[in-house]
C-alpha cells in the first residue's frame, strides 16, 4: 500500500481526535458519539440542545466533506435489509449496555489510558473481526 | 458560546470521519476483514485519534474545569461491570454484520437518500430505546444521568 493510502485516514483520526479534545477543552464533555445519542431525551432542554447541535455538527461535517470530494457511500445492492436492521439493534444495545463505542471507548477512553476502555476496545474489536468473517465467509454475505 | 463549541466539535469529527472512510460501511468492512485483501486503514485513524486526544486530554485535564463550564464531566473511572463486556460482544456483532459503529450510523443523515439509512438507524434507535426502558424498568432508576 502506498503511503499517501495512510495519509488520508491518519487526516481523518487527528480530526476525530481533535474534535475529540475541542468538546473537552470547551464543554467538559466526552466525545461518545453512543452516549450523546443515548442522553438525547431526558436531560434538560439545554444538554438536549447541545447533543443535538453537536450531532447536526457531525452531520453537516460529513456531508460537506462528501459534496467538496463529490462522492456519498454508496449502499450496498446485495446487503440484506432485515440484516442492517438487526445490526442497528445490536450496535444500539451493545453499546447502551456497555456505555460506550468505537468514540468513546475507542477513542477517548484510550486516550484517558482507561482499563475498562480498553477491555471494551478489545472484546468488541475482536468479536466484530470474528462476525465479520463469518458473515462474509460462511454465509458469504456482503 | 457553550453551543457553538458543541457545533464546532460535531463538524470538525464530521469532517474527520468522513476524510478517514469511515462513512463507507465496506471500507470498514475491508478493515474487520483481515481474511481477505486486508485493509489496515483503520488503524491510522484509530492511532491518530488516540495519539491527539491523549495529548489533548493530558494537558486539558490539567485545568481546573473547562473553558465553558464549571466542571468536567469526564466521569471518574467508574466500577466494574458486567454490561461492559457484554454490550462490547453485542455491539461487536453489530458493527461486524453491518460495518456502522455508532458515528458513521448518524453520518448517513448527511445522505438520507442512501437506501441503508433508515434499516440501520432505525435499528439503531429501537436498540437504545429498548436498552433504556428496561434499565428504568428493571432498576426503577433513571437511566442517563449525567456522569
Amino acid at each position: 500500500m502506498a503511503l499517501a493510502e495512510f495519509l488520508q485516514p491518519l487526516a481523518g483520526g487527528f480530526l476525530i481526535g481533535g474534535a475529540s479534545a475541542s468538546l473537552l477543552y470547551f464543554n467538559g464533555r466526552i466525545a461518545g458519539i453512543s452516549g450523546i445519542l443515548r442522553r438525547l431525551f431526558g436531560s434538560s432542554a439545554v444538554l438536549f440542545v447541545e447533543r443535538l447541535l453537536f450531532l447536526l455538527g457531525l452531520i453537516a461535517g460529513a456531508a460537506l466533506y462528501e459534496i467538496d470530494a463529490g462522492t456519498f457511500p454508496v449502499p450496498r445492492a446485495d446487503f440484506p435489509a432485515g440484516l442492517l436492521a438487526v445490526s442497528g439493534v445490536l450496535v444500539g444495545i451493545g453499546t447502551s449496555l456497555a456505555n460506550g463505542c468505537t468514540s468513546g471507548h475507542g477513542v477517548c477512553g484510550l486516550a484517558r489510558f482507561s482499563m475498562r476502555s480498553l477491555v471494551a476496545v478489545g472484546v468488541f474489536l475482536s468479536v466484530a473481526i470474528a462476525t465479520t468473517y463469518i458473515v462474509r465467509h460462511v454465509f458469504g454475505i456482503r | 458560546m457553550r453551543y457553538l463549541t458543541q457545533l464546532f466539535s460535531g463538524l470538525v469529527f464530521g469532517v474527520g470521519l468522513a476524510l478517514a472512510g469511515m462513512t463507507s460501511p465496506q471500507k470498514v468492512l475491508a478493515f474487520l476483514d483481515v481474511s481477505d485483501q486486508w485493509d489496515p486503514s483503520l488503524l491510522f485513524v484509530l492511532g491518530g485519534a488516540v495519539v491527539v486526544a491523549a495529548v489533548a486530554f493530558h494537558w486539558t485535564l490539567r485545568r481546573a474545569r473547562p473553558v465553558l463550564e464549571p466542571q468536567f464531566h469526564a466521569g471518574a473511572a467508574r466500577k466494574g461491570d458486567a454490561g461492559l463486556i457484554a454490550g462490547s460482544a453485542v455491539f461487536g456483532v453489530g458493527w461486524g454484520i453491518g460495518g456502522y459503529c455508532p458515528g458513521p450510523a448518524v453520518a448517513l443523515l448527511a445522505a438520507p437518500w442512501n437506501a441503508e439509512a433508515p434499516f440501520l438507524l432505525g435499528g439503531l434507535l429501537v436498540g437504545i430505546a429498548s436498552h433504556v426502558v428496561w434499565e428504568k424498568f428493571r432498576s426503577g432508576e433513571t437511566l442517563g444521568k449525567e456522569p
